[in-house]
């Protein structure tokens, strides 16, 4: 960019004027007839400047991720070129050891599994509370409920961490039990012990994206034209066939990007998983045994004692988790933009 | 809401001997079969071994929605059948969910509130061990405020200027690419957040851990927040302000910087300030750059800090009880800071004239 110096040289001087210059009179005169050729000068050369100053920021945005993603990939090749193992599909993490061996299967199964089932459990749930808080709850009680939601979805993450370790896990034991004495013959649920484990895990990533997911579809379902859910209950629908004529299809592509937006928070979340999980490196698809990691929870656990190999190590294993969280953000993007093309269509 | 009863008074003789409006339940029913249904429950948790709660919570539900439905189904009729699944099942997870989202809260409360003393913000965890009692969150709430307050400064001008470039300027390739860009920081989790500025900041250009790192860390969270509520407020600003500055000679940047944003700047602040609460709580990337510390560290550009998420985690791992009593009042204090910033972005946002 030519006018990068140039923009951000003179950068101070048009904010400061602007604020400096209280009367909105001033411009007028600079652009009056009187002085029209000097001042439309004066006037252009401060819009190119400060165009380029906003175009300047945006670009510095994409410089920004192509640092990140340039220097997450520079240390991770250090590491992996390192490696005694293959990366992906290795299970043991030992990147402090003097031939490093190390791979991401283990916590990538880890992220994905807990992922899975915490979206399993809180998507459908968060869908009923934003359709109780918009549709069947009396108009007072709902704008209280929707702020309190809205509050809850600002929890920090170590708090339900913290929640989790202490009061849920102690509380899941007996469901976890139950569940393996009952449904033992899926393999899912079949455990030799149960205790802190990638089920307990999700539930709690489950309770914490919870009020994040029913916020956002409270929004989009609030955005259904009053005139649809009117006209399908004039039809003579009742109050389940109105939400399944007009209120679903009209929120399903902002359901499905708050889901997207929820999933990503459990993909990425570390510490209330780092607090819950027993660190341990094994693919096993029993989810109630007390095993299992996440990447993002390894890291947080793993790079306190790791040296330089390891650091590269646990850089490189985020990077999977960046590429697999930009793809789960990508199709959410191609979902919402399509569905967008047919509603509009439609409508 | 249809509130006629069985063998309520008619209201429209011809209409119901007609049979139009059909048999409907009468109002008590849902409230008496949920009476039921924890009854049921509760003679479970008394007569057999069952003894988790959640478990017993989980029946109590399913035993509802089972009988709402065979009731209705009976009396009502397969559309209605249906309606009435569907309102039990909303109810029902309604209720489901409160559950934990209430006990988080009350727990936190009702365990935070015992370590909340003058002592708890006026000392640090100079010389405290996990097994010991006292210690405070002074050098935390430093840290935090600190933190934060540079992760603002750094990433609220920045994104500002992205948002009126998408808005005002941006047409064509790099526009959209900055847009898709910023969808992707969205969702860019906050530990890779701290894994780039630990990578760059820290081990690339060697600056050691220090506030300030973690500060980066934070904007870089901040940035897409800012850029997106921006950038939808300053769209809701109407097109007759820009083209009334235009025709009154005002040159285009000065209309975007005493016309447009102006008037979007309440919306912009919730934005900001919901933003600033969010990164408050953030523990990932402030664990990887900003170290943590017991001692109090007023300079956020060099040495170790702390920072409140940064506390409760390391309060939390351990298993002493006075160490995790720590962890719940300063997860107590955190969650009232980050409510009242809501609190605060809510002020704004009620004030705010677009919309």
């Amino acid at each position: 960019m030519t006018t990068e110096p140039d923009s951000s040289a003179d950068a101070a001087e048009p904010r400061g004027a602007a604020s400096a210059t209280a009367p909105p009179t001033d411009p007028p005169p600079a652009g009056g007839p009187a002085a029209a050729s000097s001042g439309k000068a004066r006037v252009g050369v401060a819009d190119l400047i400060f165009k380029n100053l906003t175009r300047t920021a945006g670009i510095g945005l994409l410089a920004l991720i192509a640092v990140i993603a340039t220097f997450l990939v520079l240390r991770a090749t250090d590491a992996l070129s390192a490696n005694t193992g293959n990366f992906l599909t290795t299970e043991e993490w030992f990147p402090n050891a003097s031939p490093p061996k190390f791979g991401v299967a283990a916590t990538l199964y880890g992220t994905v599994v807990s992922a899975a089932v915490a979206m399993i459990i809180a998507v459908p749930v968060a869908v009923g509370i934003a359709l109780f808080i918009t549709v069947y709850a009396p108009r007072q009680l709902s704008s209280i409920l929707g702020y309190i939601v809205d509050l809850l979805a600002a929890v920090p993450s170590v708090v339900y961490g913290l929640w989790g370790l202490i009061v849920l896990a102690p509380h899941m034991k007996g469901i976890q039990l139950w569940l393996n004495d009952y449904f033992g013959w899926i393999p899912l649920f079949d455990a030799d012990s149960v205790g802190r484990s990638l089920f307990v895990a999700s539930v709690v990533l489950a309770i914490m994206i919870l009020p994040i997911v029913a916020a956002l579809s409270r929004e989009v379902f609030l955005q259904v034209p009053i005139a649809h859910r009117e006209a399908a209950l004039a039809l003579g629908a009742t109050r389940w066939e109105m939400i399944r004529v007009a209120v679903l299809p009209y929120g399903k592509p902002g359901v499905i990007s708050a889901s997207m937006l929820g999933l990503g928070r459990a993909m990425g979340e570390t510490i209330a998983v780092a607090l819950v999980l027993p660190a341990s490196f094994n693919i096993s698809e029993h989810i109630l045994s007390p095993a299992g990691n996440t990447i993002a929870a390894n890291v947080a656990n793993g790079w306190g004692e790791a040296n330089d190999i390891g650091r590269g190590a646990l850089i490189a294993s985020g990077l999977v988790l960046f590429i697999v969280t930009m793809i789960v953000n990508i199709l959410a993007r191609a979902i919402v933009a399509r569905r967008r093309e047919f509603s509009g269509s439609a409508a | 809401m249809t509130t006629a009863t069985v063998s309520g008074p008619a209201v429209d003789g011809t209409a119901d001997r007609l049979g139009l409006r059909g048999q409907s339940l009468p109002r008590w029913v849902p409230l008496a079969v949920a009476a039921g249904a924890v009854v049921v429950s509760l003679l479970i948790y008394l007569l057999t071994p069952v003894d988790s709660e959640i478990q017993i919570v989980l029946m109590a539900a399913v035993v509802f929605v089972i009988a709402m439905t065979a009731i209705s189904t009976a009396v009502e009729g397969g559309r209605r059948a249906r309606d009435r699944f569907a309102t039990t099942l909303v109810y029902t997870a309604f209720l489901l969910a409160v559950i934990p989202l209430v006990a988080v809260l009350v727990s936190v409360i009702s365990k935070g509130v015992g370590r909340l003393d003058a002592d708890f913000f006026t000392h640090s965890m100079n010389g405290i061990g996990a097994r010991d009692v006292g210690g405070g969150i002074y050098h935390a709430i430093i840290g935090t405020v600190e933190q934060v307050l540079l992760a603002s400064v750094l990433a609220v001008p920045f994104g500002l200027l992205v948002a009126i470039y998408l808005v005002e300027y941006g047409r064509g390739r790099i526009s959209r690419m900055i847009s898709f860009f910023v969808d992707v920081l969205t969702g860019l989790p906050s530990i890779i957040a701290g894994l780039f500025i630990l990578a760059f900041w820290v081990l690339a250009l060697d600056q050691g851990f220090s506030g300030f790192a973690g500060a980066l860390a934070l904007a870089v969270l901040m940035i897409p927040t800012v850029v997106r509520s921006a950038e939808e407020m300053l769209k809701l600003v109407p097109n007759e302000l820009r083209e009334a500055g235009y025709a009154l000679g005002v040159p285009q940047w000065r209309t975007i910087l005493r016309v447009v944003v102006p008037t979007a700047l309440p919306g912009i602040v919730t934005g900001v300030m919901l933003a600033v609460a969010r990164v408050a709580g953030e523990t990932a990337p402030v664990l990887l750059t900003v170290f943590g510390t017991n001692l109090i560290n007023s300079n956020p550009f060099s040495g170790e800090q702390s920072s409140l998420p940064l506390y409760i985690y390391s309060q939390a791992g351990q298993p002493q009880q006075f160490a995790v009593d720590r962890a719940w009042s300063a997860a107590l204090v955190l969650i009232i800071i980050i409510m009242v910033l809501n609190l605060i972005a809510r002020l704004f946002a009620g004030r705010n004239r677009l919309k």
